[in-house]
C-alpha cells in the first residue's frame, strides 16, 4: 500500500488499523526519499536511528499520541543530538550537535520519527533555497524551479509526498512562502509560541518555528506538540496552549476578514488576483465578511525588516569563528587571520552580504539612522495591526506576489528583487503575529498560496478558518506528478 | 609646574553566585579547564541565555548599600567583538539602563576622608581566559570563567591620587564582602579594576587626556601602576609631548605600564539590545525581601560585639572593619571563651602578619580551630604568651595545629613549682655576685634573674610562677 501523499491523519488510521507497521512506514518513507533524491530535499538522512526507533513501536501499542510512529523531516537549522546539523552552510558542514532543539525534542517525545534533515537557504537567508551550500532544491511541481525558501527542502519533501509533515522556521516568510510555492500548508505561529532553544538563530526577534504539512489539520497536530513555554527560552510565551486539533470545525459565519489597502493587489498578476477573488467567494459562502482596512505603515515592512534582521544576524553569526566548532581555515598566521579566513571560506555570498548590511546598520554613527529607526517603525507597524484587529478577525493576502520561478532568474543581479518576494509575509514577523499559508489553486501549473494573518496567539482560529477552507475545496489534495524526478 | 591628578575607577566585582549569570554552570574557582562549561557558556549554535536572579539580588543589595537608584527593569545589550575567549562573539552587558544608578561611597586614606560618587553599576558576563604560553605553537582557551556574573561599578572622576584609589578599592572590598555580594578574592580575580588616569595643571577646569590601565588586581599594583602612569604623563607633558588616549597594561615585573596592542581591543562594539532576553523585572516584593534580608553592616557588628563579647569600642571597631576578620572572630568564639585574649591576638599578631603579607585572613593558612586552640593553651597556661607567638609564626607558615607544635618541640610551659624552684636555686647558686648586689639594693637586677630562668627553660617557665618564687627566694 502506497504511503506517498498521505496526511498524518490518514497514516494514523493506517497504523491504528494495522494496515502498516511503524517500521514499514519508516522504511517506505526512506525509500521514497531515496527515490526522489534528485529533488535534493535532504542534507542528511537519519536512516539507522529512524529504523531503530520505528522498530520499538509495536502494533500492539494502544497509543493516544497522533504522532506515534509518524515519520517527519526536520529543517536542518534545528540542532539534533548526534545528527549532523549544517544550516546548509559550509561553516557547519561537519557539525554534530550534542543536544536537540526543544521543538524537535517535543515532536520526537510524542513518538514521531525523524527521518532526516532538510535542505534550506544558508542560515535561512533567502527566499528560493538557492543559497544552500548543498545545492538547489527543485520544486516538485516543476523541475528547475525553486521551491521557495528558506524552508525549501521541508516544503518540497512534503509536497512530493515523502513525509506527511516537516518542521520549518519563519523569519520573514520562510515557512509560508515555500508552502505556497509547493502547494502545501504552512503555519508561522505567534512569536514565542514555540521555543527557539536549539534553533540556530538568524534574527532572534523574528525567528519562529512552525509546521509544514498537507493540511491545516496536520499543522494543528504538529503545533499541539511543538508549542509551550520553555524555561530555556526566556522569550517563549508562558501562556496556555489550547488543543488546536479539537478546536477545528467551529463555524465562522459572521467573522470579518480585512483586505489590506496598501498592498495594491490590483497591480498583481491577473491570474494571482483571480485566485484571490475565488477564495474570497469561498469564505463568503462560509459566512465571512470582507472589509478593506488600512495599515498605513505596512509599506515600510521590507526596508524595516532588512535593517533589523541583518543587524541581529551579524551578531548571531559572530560565534562561527573557527575557534570552538565549525569550519576552521588552515595555515593562518594569527587569531585575526583565523577569524577572517574561516569566516570568508565558510559563509556563502548572501550570508556575507547580510552580515555586512547588519554590521553597517549597527555601527557607531549609523545605529540611530538604521537599526533604531527600524525598531521605531516596527513599533508603528505593530500598532497598525493592533488597531486593525479591533475591527477584523483576520487579514487575508496572497502569500507571495507570484508563483515559483526558475533557478537563477531572480536576485542574481539585484538582491532586492528577491527580497520583495517576502512583501506580504514579512509584516507578521515584525509584529510577532501568527499567519498561515494554504494552497488555493494554480497559475501556469504552479501552486499559489493564500495567507491568513491572525491576532496574537490566535492560531486556534487561524487553523480552524484554514481547515474550513480545505473542507470546502480540494486544492490541498493536488499532487505533483514527479515524472522528472524518479 | 604644579600638576593635579584625576582618576576614575571601573571596578569589576565577581558576584558570589553559585551559577553563572545566563546559564546553570557552576562558578567555582580552580576547577579543571573547561569543566564548568555547559552548552550556553561555549556559545553553541542554537543556545539561549536564561536569567540567574540571584545575581540581580546581589547587585541590588550593593545599590541599596550605596544609596543608589535601583532600576527594577533591567535591559541587556550585546557588546560585539571578536576574541577567542569570547564564545558568542559578543558579551551580554547593560548599556543604556544599568541596574544601579548613582550613589556614593566613603573613603579614608592617609591623605583625606572623602565621598566618591558612583556613576553607575551594571551587570555583565565575564569572558573566558586565553592562555598563550603553556602550549608551544598554540593558545589555549579555558571557558570556566565565561558567563560568570560581574558587577561593573563606575566611579566619577573624583579620585585625586594613587593612595586615594587604593582607599577606594579597600572601601569597595569591605563593602562587597560585607554585603556578601562577592568573596572579594583579588588573587582569584573576584575584584579587579581599570583605572582611568589623567593629569592637568592645577586649577584647570578641563580634564586632560586620559589613559586606561586595564585589569589591576591587587592594592599594591593599583598604587604602583597609577603612580607610574602619573609620572609618565607629567614627564610627557613637561617635555612638550602629548598624552595619547589609549589602553595600557601594568607589568608588575617591570613596574611599568605599556600600551596594549591595538588589536586587543576593538573600538566599535556595535551595541544593541539583546533580542534573546526580555526585560528582567524585579518586583516590589522582591525589593522588600532584599531589604529584609540585608546583612549586618560593620557599625551594627561593632555595637553587638561590645555587648555580646564585652570587647572595647576600639577592639570591636577593628575586628568589625573586615568581613573576613569578623567572620573569623565569631567562628573562633564558639571554641574559646577568652574573648578579650582572642581580640588582642587578632588585632595584634594576626593583623600584623596579614598586613605584612597583604592578604585577608581567609587567604592565609590560619584556621579557626588552630587559633582557638592557641588561645585556649595560653588561657589554660599550657604555654606562655611569648611561646604562643613562636607557635603562631609556625602556624602561619605550615598551618600546623598548636598542640602538634607544642608536642613536637616540647614547648609545654613549666608551671610545676618544684621544678621552677630547682632551676631558681641553680640560678642563685651560679650568680652569687649578682645576688649580693641585689640584696644590697640593686632592685633592677630582678629582671636579670628572670631572664636566666627563662634561658635555662627555653622560655617555657610560667612567668608568674617564676616571679613569685624568685621574690620569695631572694628575700632570704
Amino acid at each position: 500500500m502506497s504511503i506517498q501523499f498521505k496526511s498524518i491523519t490518514e497514516l494514523r488510521g493506517m497504523l491504528d488499523e494495522k494496515l502498516i507497521s511503524a517500521s514499514e512506514l519508516t522504511q517506505e518513507t526512506l525509500k521514497l526519499a531515496k527515490k526522489y533524491q534528485e529533488l535534493n530535499c535532504f542534507v542528511t538522512m537519519n536512516e539507522e536511528v529512524a529504523i531503530k526507533k520505528a522498530s520499538t513501536i509495536t502494533s500492539d501499542d494502544k497509543t493516544s499520541s497522533w504522532l506515534e510512529g509518524i515519520p517527519l523531516a526536520q529543517k536542518d537549522l534545528f540542532c539534533t543530538e548526534g545528527l549532523r546539523t549544517t544550516c546548509s552552510s559550509k561553516i557547519l558542514a561537519d557539525f554534530i550537535p550534542p543536544y536537540t532543539a526543544t521543538a524537535v525534542k517535543k515532536l520526537e517525545d510524542a513518538g514521531s520519527i525523524t527521518i532526516g534533515k532538510t535542505n534550506m537557504d544558508e542560515f535561512a537567508m533567502g527566499s528560493s533555497n538557492e543559497t544552500s551550500f548543498f545545492g538547489n532544491v527543485h520544486n516538485p511541481w516543476q523541475k528547475g524551479y525553486v521551491p521557495g525558501g528558506s524552508s525549501g527542502g521541508s516544503a518540497a519533501a512534503v509536497a512530493a509526498g515523502i513525509v506527511p509533515a516537516a518542521t520549518g522556521t519563519d523569519t520573514g516568510g520562510s515557512i509560508r512562502q515555500p508552502a505556497a510555492h509547493c502547494g502545501i500548508t504552512g503555519l508561522k505561529p505567534t512569536y514565542g509560541r514555540v521555543s527557539r532553544w536549539g534553533m540556530i538563530a538568524f534574527a532572534s526577534s523574528l525567528d519562529q518555528a512552525g509546521p509544514l504539512a498537507r493540511t491545516a489539520e496536520d499543522c494543528a497536530i504538529l503545533l499541539n506538540s511543538m508549542s509551550g513555554y520553555d524555561i530555556k527560552d526566556t522569550t517563549s510565551l508562558n501562556s496556555d496552549v489550547p488543543n488546536f486539533l479539537t478546536n477545528l470545525n467551529q463555524p465562522i459565519n459572521g467573522i470579518k476578514i480585512g483586505i489590506i489597502k496598501e498592498f495594491y493587489l490590483g497591480e498583481l498578476d491577473s491570474e494571482v488576483q483571480a485566485r484571490f477573488e475565488e477564495s474570497k467567494k469561498t469564505y463568503e459562502k462560509l459566512g465571512a465578511q470582507f472589509v478593506e482596512v488600512s495599515l498605513p505603515n505596512i509599506s515600510a515592512s521590507v526596508p524595516t525588516y532588512y535593517s533589523i534582521a541583518p543587524a541581529e544576524c551579524s551578531s548571531n553569526l559572530s560565534r562561527f569563528d573557527g575557534v570552538r566548532f565549525g569550519h576552521r581555515a588552515e595555515n593562518t598566521n594569527d587569531l585575526n587571520d583565523l577569524f577572517i579566513k574561516s569566516r570568508s571560506e565558510g559563509f556563502g555570498d548572501e550570508v556575507k552580504r547580510r552580515i555586512l548590511i547588519g554590521t553597517y546598520a549597527l555601527s557607531a554613527g549609523y545605529y540611530d539612522a538604521y537599526y533604531k529607526k527600524a525598531q521605531q517603525v516596527r513599533r508603528l507597524i505593530k500598532n497598525d495591526f493592533d488597531n486593525v484587529f479591533k475591527s477584523v478577525d483576520f487579514l487575508m493576502t496572497p502569500t507571495s506576489p507570484n508563483t515559483a520561478f526558475k533557478f537563477g532568474s531572480k536576485g542574481t543581479q539585484n538582491p532586492v528583487e528577491l527580497y520583495l518576494e517576502d512583501l506580504f509575509t514579512i509584516s507578521s514577523n515584525l509584529a510577532g503575529l501568527p499567519a498561515i499559508s494554504i494552497p488555493h489553486g494554480q497559475v501556469n501549473s504552479l501552486p499559489v498560496g493564500l495567507q491568513l494573518i491572525g491576532n496574537f496567539l490566535k492560531e486556534d482560529q487561524l487553523l480552524n478558518t484554514a481547515h474550513l477552507f480545505q473542507k470546502n475545496s480540494e486544492f490541498h489534495l493536488a499532487q505533483p506528478k514527479l515524472e522528472d524526478f524518479s | 609646574m604644579s600638576w593635579e591628578t584625576v582618576i576614575g575607577l571601573e571596578t569589576h566585582v565577581q558576584l558570589s553566585t553559585k551559577t553563572k549569570l545566563f546559564s546553570r554552570a557552576s562558578t567555582s574557582f580552580g576547577a579543571s579547564p573547561n569543566t564548568n562549561v555547559n552548552l550556553v557558556d561555549c556559545g553553541l549554535p542554537g543556545v539561549l541565555p536564561s536569567i540567574n536572579k540571584e545575581a540581580f539580588y546581589k547587585a541590588i543589595r550593593f545599590g541599596m548599600a550605596i544609596d543608589a537608584q535601583i532600576n527594577q527593569t533591567s535591559i541587556f545589550d550585546r557588546k560585539n567583538y571578536f576574541y577567542a575567549d569570547l564564545p558568542k562573539g559578543y558579551q551580554i552587558t547593560q548599556m543604556d539602563l544599568p541596574i544601579v544608578l548613582g550613589g556614593s561611597i566613603e573613603i579614608v586614606s592617609e591623605e583625606s576622608v572623602k565621598t566618591i560618587n558612583i556613576t553607575r553599576a551594571h551587570l555583565e558576563e565575564d569572558a573566558g581566559k586565553s592562555i598563550h604560553d603553556e602550549y608551544d605553537g598554540f593558545s589555549a582557551i579555558d571557558l570556566n570563567r565565561a558567563g560568570t556574573p560581574l558587577l561593573e561599578i563606575v566611579s566619577e572622576p573624583e579620585i585625586s591620587s594613587a593612595k586615594e584609589a587604593v582607599a577606594y578599592m579597600k572601601a569597595m572590598h569591605r563593602l562587597v564582602t560585607y554585603l556578601d555580594v562577592s568573596d572579594g578574592n583579588m588573587a582569584e580575580g573576584s575584584l579587579r579594576c581599570d583605572a582611568n588616569v589623567s593629569i592637568r595643571k592645577k586649577g584647570d577646569k578641563e580634564l586632560g587626556t586620559r589613559t586606561e590601565i586595564k585589569n589591576i588586581n591587587s592594592f599594591k599594583f593599583i598604587e604602583k601602576a597609577i603612580n607610574f602612569e602619573i609620572k609618565r604623563q607629567i614627564k610627557a607633558l613637561e617635555n612638550g609631548e602629548k598624552v595619547t588616549q589609549e589602553t595600557r597594561l601594568y607589568d608588575s615585573s617591570k613596574d611599568e605600564t605599556r600600551p596594549m596592542r591595538s588589536k586587543e581591543f576593538a573600538n566599535d562594539y556595535r551595541y544593541f539590545p539583546e533580542p534573546d532576553l526580555l526585560p528582567v523585572v524585579i518586583s516590589d516584593e522582591e525589593m522588600q525581601k532584599i531589604k529584609d534580608e540585608f546583612p549586618e553592616l560593620p557599625n551594627e557588628k561593632e555595637i553587638r560585639y561590645q555587648k555580646q563579647f564585652e570587647l572595647s569600642a576600639y577592639d570591636a571597631q577593628i575586628i568589625a572593619s573586615s568581613k573576613s576578620m569578623a567572620d573569623f572572630f565569631e567562628s573562633t568564639t564558639k571554641q574559646t571563651k577568652n574573648y578579650s585574649l582572642l581580640s588582642n591576638w587578632l588585632i595584634g599578631e594576626v593583623s600584623a602578619y596579614l598586613n605584612k603579607e597583604l592578604i585577608e585572613i581567609n587567604e592565609s593558612k590560619l584556621n579557626v580551630d588552630n587559633l582557638a586552640m592557641l588561645i585556649n593553651r595560653i588561657d589554660d597556661q599550657t604555654i606562655s604568651g611569648k611561646i604562643g607567638k613562636a607557635i603562631f609564626e609556625e602556624m602561619c607558615i605550615n598551618g600546623a595545629s598548636p598542640d602538634e607544635i607544642i608536642e613536637s618541640q616540647g614547648l609545654k610551659q613549666i608551671s610545676d613549682d618544684g621544678a621552677i624552684e630547682e632551676i631558681i636555686d641553680t640560678v642563685i647558686k651560679d650568680n652569687s655576685a649578682q645576688v649580693e648586689a641585689y640584696l644590697g639594693g640593686k632592685d633592677k637586677l630582678f629582671g636579670f634573674f628572670v631572664g636566666q630562668v627563662m634561658q635555662l627553660t627555653q622560655g617555657k617557665a610560667n612567668p608568674a610562677a617564676v616571679n613569685a618564687i624568685l621574690k620569695e627566694k631572694l628575700k632570704k
